[in-house]
């Protein structure tokens, strides 16, 4: 698969607030057999790494994906409930001792992000961690061939800190407002949010129930730095109001006015699709499967990293086995990061060789190297070797200008 | 055409003056709120002067009704003649609590003209019990006197007031009980609940207990909001509907004959005589999530479309009301604020069945698709029906702050703000100078008819 495909979720008329417009998408009817829930975590987690380092991180939610099959469907999304119960216990104690007891300390030990219990029927994740991982990730090993130009740092431990800011939906301005005063629609399912008209992120679930408790958590998520610096520098936009046209008697009776009114509808759906969704729909992405989880798959997927103005957008999805998309989260690259994730893939493709590199990519090996450290990954290069390269360069250039 | 401007602007002012509490709403914030209204009130009041005084007889709310008097008794010198008989008589309409609270407004501000100083009196003077008021409204009172040089009361309020420690028993048992309640919990009953309350916690008497004992001095409300077991038949239309929309669903089930009943009931004593009289009705009334109002306007549009359906049943025609909730629901009694507000295609609905009359209950946001409404019904006035024979009234319970009025669907629409049902079909009567076609000259005949009907009701309150 290299397409998101959003079939069976259908568009609803945008609600638009201030800068911010959402557009809801709803199911006709749920996907059968899989429930999303929400776990909260409390105070900061400690994640275990295989080589005993650990890291402590602040979680503001989790989810839980649950695809128990029949009887899941009958029960409800209890907040906190049946979270707690289970999915959170440490390995060791006997489960059923809930995890948010209060006796317990506030520090907390998360063992993987996709985890999934022995005998469980539920995989307990964080929302776009896999997506950002993914993207972090981008040939996170560094140099696979030992050339000159880079440093021994580089070489010995890649491409670190792995790091790229982002910010929490309540520091994006009018986002937390837009989304409370938001009305939900029967049956929905998920939303595109857009700010300043750019699209910021989609969100889908595979139930109604679920959309309603996990409304709240979008003000919790990450958001890019471009989506925040939309919202701060972006007015209000414009609500797509209806009209019908009612000239030269096109319009005789009730029955045609409720024609006109539905036409109104549809209209806007096709507009939305082909007009303000059409780069997250229409991209096509490097998927990766995560996790299997029954008759459920769980993939992070990466833009082609195209540069021209295309909007990209990294996230993870949960399909069905047709393809279709259960979850989806997804999570809007700035025009910088879509730099870095080109370069990296350019340097990889060549080897790390800056020379090809330079060559593959149509320009000077002085170009190369201004591109790399403008994507943040200067320290990396031998700062000596660079310069002798490049000084050589400017010596060859003078004696071919002298030569003329 | 300054004669359009003049009515547009005064019908904007009192459709704010209907609806905007100074209180968070759905969609904006108390503080803006509260920008908005003081601008109106300052934009009408110089403009037109004996029309925002005449605004105390129309059914504005209390909150803008203690405004207006304020901004009057804070500018003597442009008083008008006949403002004084109609502060007054709204002043003895005020719950007293927020008449004590603008008092103290005016002391704050240094109001103290002659003029205030006598309404003032006046309205102390009238007052039944002072003993009552000296213990439920102490500082209150105490400020108002103080600020008026007002004369005491009686001799025995006067000391309870101002030298607590002079008597030691009070001849006066309100009074006496109040001191009483110090130190012996009997005494306690025999003061009103709110100071009473502020007893028995400093005794430390259960609630339950407290309650039960308490009951015959709570007032009608009081014992609405404990819970207690009130009489649902005497309670005005809108706060019964809060009541039931406060309710579980599973008990509004269980006491769907007697809530039904009690709503009916309400509803047929607020119609009157009009009750039947409007012929064919259709309701389009919104209970999208919008309508849940605020966390201090709890549920108060979705209260008032439910109070606007049981009117709207009474007054038309037995057996020709429609009722169309904007979520497709058909059964009032569980109505809860959820979903989007599609109210173009409910408009839809109501057109079809021909009625005589389409009232919408709205908060004036239309979103599914937005706007949609507005060119339903301006298809429908221009195009299927041009001949008005439907009119259409929205009436619209939330004041929007930007816009300095209650939001419109369509200019075609009059608009009126509202916030009781009750006055519902008052405002339909108001709404219609906002259609434009009448001039300030009959909107003026209109408010001085009400301020003629007011005084006179106001007069004969006081003669009884």
């Amino acid at each position: 698969m290299t397409r998101i495909d959003l079939t069976g979720l259908d568009v609803r008329p945008a609600q638009v607030w201030g800068g911010v417009r959402i557009v809801p998408l709803v199911r006709n009817e749920p996907v059968p057999g899989l429930r999303l829930h929400r776990k909260v975590y409390e105070g900061r987690g400690a994640v275990d790494l295989p080589d005993r380092t650990a890291y402590t991180s602040y979680i503001p939610h989790g989810f839980v994906a649950d695809w128990s099959g029949t009887g899941s469907g009958a029960e409800s999304a209890a907040y906190g409930t049946r979270l707690g119960d289970g999915a959170g216990t440490r390995t060791g104690t006997p489960s059923g001792v809930p995890w948010g007891a209060p006796e317990c300390v506030p520090v907390r030990r998360i063992h993987r992000m996709a985890k999934r219990r022995q005998g469980e029927r539920r995989l307990r994740f964080l929302p776009l961690h896999l997506a950002l991982e993914g993207y972090l990730a981008l040939h996170f090993g560094g140099p696979s061939v030992v050339w000159d130009e880079w440093s021994r740092e580089a070489l010995r431990h890649g491409l670190s800190p792995r790091a790229e800011a982002a910010y929490a939906g309540w520091t994006v301005p009018g986002l937390a407002e837009a989304l409370r005063v938001f009305e939900l629609h029967p049956g929905q399912c998920g939303l595109l949010l857009y700010v300043a008209d750019a699209l910021a992120a989609a969100f889908v679930v595979p139930h109604p129930e679920d959309y309603r408790l996990l409304h709240p958590t979008l003000v919790e998520d990450l958001y890019g730095e471009l989506v925040h610096q939309y919202a701060y520098y972006g007015g209000p936009v414009p609500e797509f109001t209806a009209r019908i046209r009612d000239g030269a008697g096109g319009i005789r009776n009730l029955a045609d006015l409720r024609a006109a009114a539905r036409e109104q509808e549809r209209a806007w759906a096709v507009a939305h699709d082909g007009l303000m969704a059409r780069d997250l729909l229409e991209t096509s992405y490097a998927f990766e499967r995560v996790y299997r989880a029954g008759p459920f798959d769980l993939y992070r997927f990466l833009p082609p990293f195209e540069r021209g103005g295309r909007e990209q957008h990294i996230g993870e999805v949960i399909t069905d086995r047709k393809g279709r998309t259960a979850y989806l989260k997804t999570f809007r690259l700035s025009e910088k990061q879509i730099r870095k994730g080109y370069l990296l893939h350019r340097l990889a493709d060549c080897d790390w060789h800056l020379g090809r590199t330079a060559e593959a990519l149509g320009t000077s090996y002085a170009e190369v190297v201004l591109r790399v450290r403008a994507a943040g990954l200067g320290a990396l290069l031998d700062a000596h070797r660079v310069e002798e390269r490049l000084r050589a360069d400017r010596g060859k250039n003078g004696r071919i200008k002298e030569a003329e | 055409m300054s004669d359009l401007v003049a009515a547009e602007d005064v019908l904007l002012f009192v459709n704010a003056a209907v609806t905007a509490t100074g209180q968070r709403e759905f969609r904006s914030s108390a503080a803006e709120q509260r920008f908005s209204l003081a601008f109106l009130h300052e934009y009408v009041r110089v403009n037109y002067r004996p029309v925002y005084a005449a605004s105390l007889a129309l059914d504005i709310n209390d909150h803008n009704a203690a405004l207006v008097i304020e901004q009057l008794l804070r500018t003597p010198e442009e008083a008008e003649p006949g403002e004084g008989r109609l502060i007054a008589a709204r002043l003895a309409k005020l719950p007293p609590p927020r008449v004590y609270r603008l008092f103290r407004a005016l002391r704050a501000a240094g109001v103290n003209n002659r003029r205030t100083r006598a309404i003032v009196r006046a309205w102390l003077a009238a007052r039944p019990d002072p003993a009552l008021d000296a213990v439920k409204y102490r500082s209150g009172l105490k400020a108002a006197l103080r600020h008026v040089h007002g004369r005491l009361p009686d001799p025995e309020t006067g000391d309870f007031l101002f030298a607590p420690g002079r008597r030691v028993r009070y001849e006066n048992a309100t009074l006496d009980a109040h001191r009483r309640a110090h130190y012996e919990q009997g005494a306690l009953y025999e003061l009103p609940f709110t100071v009473a309350e502020g007893f028995a916690a400093k005794h430390g008497v259960p609630r339950a207990v407290f309650l039960e004992r308490i009951a015959p001095r709570m007032t009608r409300l009081e014992k609405l909001r404990t819970a207690r077991a009130a009489d649902l038949s005497v309670m005005p239309l809108t706060r019964l509907a809060l009541f039931v929309l406060s309710l579980p669903f599973g008990e509004r089930v269980e006491r769907r004959a007697e809530l039904t009943g009690a709503l009916r009931a309400a509803a047929r004593r607020t119609a009157g005589p009009y009750a039947g009289s409007w012929g064919r009705v259709a309701a389009v009334l919104d209970d999208s999530f919008s309508s849940s109002g605020s966390a201090v306007k709890r549920r108060r549009p979705l209260a008032v479309a439910l109070g606007a359906h049981f009117l709207l049943e009474a007054l038309a025609a037995p057996g020709a009301y429609t009722p169309l909730w904007t979520s497709g629901g058909d059964d009032p009694l569980l109505v809860r604020p959820y979903g989007p507000t599609p109210l173009g295609l409910r408009i839809l609905d109501a057109l079809d069945t021909g009625p005589d009359r389409l009232v919408i209950v709205s908060d004036g946001w239309d979103n599914a698709p937005p706007g949609l409404a507005g060119e339903v019904l301006r298809v429908w006035r221009t195009r299927l029906d041009p001949e008005r024979r439907t009119s259409v009234v929205h009436l619209n319970p939330v004041y929007d702050a930007e816009g300095f009025d209650v939001r419109r669907l369509a200019p075609s629409v009059p608009a009126a703000g509202i916030r009781d049902a009750e006055d519902l079909a008052a405002l339909v009567e108001i709404a219609q100078f906002a259609e434009g076609r009448t001039g300030f000259g009959e909107l003026r005949a209109y408010l001085d008819r009400r301020v003629e009907l007011f005084l006179r009701a106001a007069g004969e309150g006081a003669g009884r």
